[in-house]
């Protein structure tokens, strides 16, 4: 049968000749091999110490931005929470009061903001989805936990804080 | 007895078993770090500078783990087996020689525990001897694993023991002296006009392959581990055996190693001869500094060997048991049996037979 690669090979099962079979050039071939990587460059990162740098594309833990004057962005559309796949963005909309301007920037906000971490699959969609620029998995890797509550993270742990000038 | 040789021989065995014990204790660390060299990692480097606390913290370890005793097991046979593994392994070393007389004033202190003149014959039965504290070990655990283990052990040993005779015959007729001074001493000429270069492993390179061929295997290490690979063969003969009793099995397969490198530097690469010995002795060098550096040379030469081990533990696979049986009785015994062969004829043709 014609194959489709053109790739093919005929496996040969030659019988093997005087120095293949005692072996010897090859466990010297093999003991070369190894002498090799013993002098190779390691690819061990001492890790609690040094830390390997994120590709740029990395998605980490989500973060709610804030603006330059330090008011959140979110005004909790919605879109975040439409667009995940994983369903596990929930919100609640609040209006800002009188005397919230320095907190909110628009005249919505999310009053709760709760992301599960158990669900979220890290695609990245409420990032693309987030009109107002508010929400950016730019965080680290999300740590271990012994409690399943705990891996509901809320705007306590998701708003950026406060820039220092 | 002279009281003094009482003291002298009494210090000589407890450096010998202290160096011995603090080898075999570095060289586990030594081969989880050459491990991970040959695997493009660091190993273990985290206790103290370069990891030198590691060994201790694996013993603190070893101690602390639980103590399980099998009910049904031979309480005492159980014990017995890794005791008479280390006994075994730490007295080969009694009989070799590590380096030249040390003389100081009056006094020559002879570097070597025994100066028996059948040394050779000594470093085989010791290594025979070996095979109980795998069997027992296996036996007592009253484990079809750990006996099954046991015997490929023990038919591993006793197999691989006699190609190593055969091929130690070769040399014994080169050197004809059985005492391992004698044949140190015998490797001490010249070669190619270089003194103390007239080692064994130029005049008998196939013995010297066999030899150590048969020494990997006596040492059970990689490509021959079928007896104590810890986690692919059901561990082996020391599966029951927990804490400090696989501590002590492990332990005396590193103060195998160390032996064996010694006994195989010693027979095959001149022991404590090097290269350019004389030169330095008619040069007005005092001899107790030639002798340390003989024993530097030593070392070396058994640094090596021990580095071999671990080499070619990270470059060839283990055998398959069928293989490992072919290659010792199809391959080793006869060659080495051609090997005695040859050099009978060609040392009739030289002229060394009469």
């Amino acid at each position: 049968m014609e194959s489709l690669t053109n790739r093919k090979k005929v496996v040969e099962q030659k019988p093997m000749t005087f120095l293949e079979r005692i072996y010897l050039p090859a466990i010297f071939q093999g003991l070369g091999i190894t002498m090799k990587h013993f002098f190779r460059k390691k690819a061990t990162i001492q890790y609690p110490d040094v830390k390997r740098e994120f590709s740029t594309n990395f998605r980490g833990i989500h973060s709610l931005k804030r603006d330059e004057e330090g008011r959140e962005r979110c005004t909790a559309c919605g879109l975040c929470a439409l667009s995940c796949p994983a369903e596990a963005i929930t919100m609640i909309a609040a209006e800002r009061k009188p005397g919230e301007e320095a907190l909110y920037r628009e005249e919505k906000y999310a009053a709760t903001y709760e992301i599960n971490m158990l669900r979220c699959i890290f695609c990245g969609f409420c990032e693309e989805a987030c009109p107002k620029e508010a929400i950016y998995l730019d965080g680290d890797i999300p740590p271990a936990n012994f409690d399943r509550d705990n891996f509901i993270y809320g705007k306590d742990k998701l708003v950026e804080p406060i820039h220092k000038k | 007895m002279e009281l003094s040789i009482i003291i002298e021989k009494f210090l000589l065995i407890t450096v010998v078993l202290v160096v011995s014990l603090v080898v075999a204790m570095y060289m586990t660390l030594v081969e989880r770090r050459f491990a991970a060299f040959f695997q493009d990692r660091l190993g273990p480097n985290r206790a103290g500078p370069w990891g030198i606390l590691q060994p201790l913290a694996d013993g603190v370890k070893l101690f602390t783990k639980e103590e399980i005793l099998p009910a049904n097991a031979n309480k005492l046979l159980f014990i017995v087996g890794p005791s008479l593994a280390m006994f075994t392994a730490t007295i080969g070393s009694a009989v070799i020689p590590w380096g030249r007389d040390l003389v100081l004033g009056d006094r020559v202190i002879s570097l070597q525990v025994a100066d028996i003149n059948i040394g050779l014959l000594y470093i085989f039965g010791v290594v025979s001897l070996g095979v109980y504290g795998m069997m027992i070990g296996g036996w007592a655990s009253n484990n079809k694993y750990s006996l099954m283990g046991a015997i490929r052990a023990a038919s591993q040993s006793i197999s691989y023991e006699i190609a190593m005779g055969l091929a130690i015959i070769a040399i014994l007729m080169v050197t004809g002296t059985l005492s391992l001074r004698g044949i140190v001493e015998g490797q001490s000429s010249s070669l190619m006009g270089i003194s103390g270069l007239g080692w064994n492993v130029f005049y008998q390179p196939v013995a010297f392959l066999i030899y150590l061929i048969c020494m990997f295997a006596e040492c059970n290490r990689t490509p021959f581990d079928l007896p104590e690979c810890e986690s692919e063969l059901v561990a082996g003969y020391h599966t029951e055996h927990s804490s400090m009793k696989l501590g002590f099995y492990l332990f005396a397969e590193y103060i195998n190693m160390f032996v064996s490198s010694a006994v195989v530097s010693a027979l095959f690469f001149g022991g404590y001869n090097f290269p350019g010995q004389d030169a330095l002795a008619a040069s007005g060098v005092h001899a107790n500094i030639i002798t340390i550096i003989g024993l530097a040379a030593f070392f070396l030469k058994i640094a090596f060997f021990l580095f071999l081990f671990v080499w070619v533990r990270w470059t060839i696979p283990r055998f398959r048991y069928d293989q490992l049986m072919r290659l010792g009785w199809n391959m080793l015994v006869p060659l080495a049996i051609a090997n005695i062969g040859i050099t009978g004829v060609v040392m009739y043709l030289t002229g060394h037979i009469k």
